[in-house]
């Protein structure tokens, strides 16, 4: 997929400001590619309208996962691959395998969520993130629209707009 | 931005803006090291290496290097393994339960309380490896390896081999929730950086753009790690009391054990959470954000847990006398009135008397009485696993094989070597990584919109 490289910023210093601005800039039919915070603003996302995240589902999914390998596991080792009388409990002592069930199944959870998370994300060392504006991790709040994506909307009309949302700046940016 | 509500007492002090704290905390990662802290780490290598000996001798030797004998066949290295994990539990009770609780003050602490937890862990795993006499082999005996490996499947009855599998999971899991609280800060440290730094921080930060989806998806993961993560807290600690109660020694065959240990551990925790937080916020001026706040919150969480502890001593010594087991009667008298008397007592005024201190609000809000006391709690607690370790073992049913344990000069090496192993990798951190998390400190800023600090 090509790439788009024209966007218009609205820096934006304080995040009800910036709340109110999504609002109104998507009411007036103007899409938003992404808004960039420096800390995570609660309800940011509803008025995105971004769906829920699906992670609490994967984390669910990896648990369950743990919880059946690890007892599969301790039942195939004690019970039918050499089978022993331990403590005088028996060949399948299942609540002896609690502890070791619960903590496979925090692992997988944990794990399983987080991979999920890093992927979907695309966290990974080697990414080279394309950066909209530096002062998006230290104290401004920058929202992306993309100039293509938009092309039935004129370029002043999108930028009068987030100048009348509360924007203390538009620019423009561009990608090689 | 902040905002001064009229109610509650800033958990930031100081009117900072969004960029203050940006600029505070990326301070000492990005300005050479200070005299103080190259100091620091000189003295936390030196005893590194010193212990280093120690830990080359009982390797080398074997564990006759240990002070340990036929009676008493756990003792220091026990000890010492339950008390860094002890203080380990700290840092995920700061970032998991206090999450959960939605208390903020958290923020400011949480990062270097969950370093803290890391490098805890690490030392404390040190033990049971060395335990072992043979770590090399150690590292699969452990493991659930086929028969072929030359000894049977491990063993799922057995409490130690939990501990194997608690011990792992909450080091990995403490290690991811870290991490990820970590990216979004690296990504700060990345975006004010040039030339090779900005490199390393780059591939740290994993390429994180702070993009909103990012967020939601980021605050998702916190929230069920925390919610993964507490009742992991809350059990590996019941398991390694479950390494003495599941036992039939008297002293250690006591169904108190896992809520009494699991509220020590939290209590030994932060005591040393308030310990190197007092020395981080003064070496790196942070007191804007390590408030007194913070600091009497810490303080009334020590009186919790350090009453809670109390009460299960009492409790122990009723139940002796109330269950008419003889034995059990004469571990919990040889406790207090034995050869090690003054352990017991240690710990009980260590632990017991000075945290009721905190109840004068002029003691639990006075810097130098809080770092003394938490020193103190720190030392009772490792008293607490002492006399429990200990005196069980050293007089057990037959009087022709009690024996007294003393340490050798091997057993102060090899914790000697924790210790400096523990403050290498906590200044390491302070100087290469945010000490505090700057993210979600900027997102307590403002809570509410009253009065704004522009």
């Amino acid at each position: 997929m090509e790439r788009d490289t024209n966007f218009i910023l609205g820096i934006y210093d304080d995040e009800d400001v910036l709340k109110d601005a999504v609002t109104k800039v998507r009411e007036s039919g103007v899409k938003i590619h992404e808004v960039f915070t420096p800390y995570p603003v609660h309800g940011l996302e509803d008025v995105l309208g971004y769906k829920r995240s699906k992670l609490p589902i994967a984390a669910f999914l990896f648990g369950m996962l743990g919880t059946c390998l690890a007892l599969t596991m301790q039942v195939l080792m004690m019970s039918v691959d050499w089978p022993m009388i331990i403590g005088g409990k028996d060949h399948a002592p299942l609540p002896d395998f609690i502890p070791v069930t619960f903590e496979l199944t925090v692992l997988l959870a944990s794990f399983g969520m987080v991979g999920v998370f890093m992927v979907s994300s695309n966290l990974k060392p080697w990414a080279q993130p394309r950066i909209f504006d530096l002062r998006s991790t230290d104290d401004k709040h920058v929202m992306a629209i993309d100039i293509a994506h938009n092309a039935n909307i004129e370029e002043t009309k999108i930028k009068e707009l987030l100048q009348t949302s509360g924007a203390s700046e538009v620019n423009n940016k561009s990608f090689e | 931005m902040q905002v001064t509500s009229s109610v509650r007492e800033p958990l930031v002090t100081g009117g900072k803006t969004y960029k203050d704290v940006t600029h505070d905390v990326s301070r000492q990662v990005e300005g050479k090291p200070t005299v103080g802290w190259m100091l620091g780490l000189a003295v936390a290598i030196g005893t590194l290496l010193l212990g280093g000996i120690a830990v080359g001798a009982t390797v080398w030797e074997g564990i006759g290097m240990w002070g340990l004998n036929k009676t008493v066949g756990w003792a220091w290295d026990i000890t010492n393994f339950v008390w860094w994990v002890g203080i380990g539990h700290a840092g995920t009770l700061i970032s998991a339960v206090l999450l959960l609780f939605r208390q903020k003050w958290r923020t400011s602490i949480n990062r270097a309380a969950e370093a803290m937890t890391i490098f805890a862990v690490i030392c404390a795993a040190m033990f049971p490896v060395l335990h072992m006499g043979r770590p090399w082999l150690g590292a699969y005996w452990a493991l659930p390896l086929p028969n072929v490996f030359g000894s049977l499947w491990v063993n799922f009855n057995s409490p130690l081999l939990w501990d194997v599998f608690a011990i792992s999971t909450y080091f990995s899991v403490s290690l991811v929730f870290w991490y990820i609280g970590l990216i979004p800060d690296f990504a700060t440290i990345r975006d004010r950086a040039t030339g090779l730094r900005k490199t390393i921080y780059g591939a740290l930060s994993f390429g994180w753009t702070g993009a909103a989806k990012s967020w939601m998806h980021y605050e998702a993961v916190s929230l069920i790690l925390a919610g993964l993560a507490t009742p992991l807290v809350l059990s590996v600690h019941t398991i390694v009391s479950f390494d003495f109660a599941t036992s039939v020694i008297p002293g250690w065959h006591t169904t108190i054990f896992p809520p009494y240990f699991v509220a020590g551990a939290i209590f030994s925790g932060f005591a040393m959470v308030l310990t190197l937080m007092i020395i981080t916020r003064k070496l790196f001026k942070l007191e804007d954000y390590i408030t007194m706040v913070h600091i009497e919150l810490m303080n009334i969480v020590i009186i919790i847990t350090g009453s809670i502890v109390g009460i299960a001593y009492i409790t122990e010594f009723f139940i002796a006398w109330y269950s008419g087991v003889e034995a059990e009667q004469y571990a919990f008298i040889n406790r207090a009135f034995g050869p090690y008397w003054w352990a017991y007592w240690s710990m009980m005024t260590c632990n017991v008397i000075s945290p009721q201190l905190f109840w004068f609000k002029k003691i639990r809000t006075s810097i130098v009485f809080t770092f003394l006391l938490s020193l103190v709690v720190n030392i009772g607690m490792w008293f607490e696993r002492f006399v429990i370790i200990v005196t069980s073992l050293h007089r057990d049913f037959l009087p022709s094989s009690w024996a007294m344990f003393y340490p050798t000069w091997a057993d102060v090496g090899v914790y000697l070597f924790t210790f400096g192993l523990f403050f290498t990798l906590f200044l390491l951190f302070a100087k290469f990584f945010p000490v505090i998390n700057m993210a979600e400190v900027k997102s307590v800023l403002k809570s509410s919109s009253e009065k704004v600090n522009k």
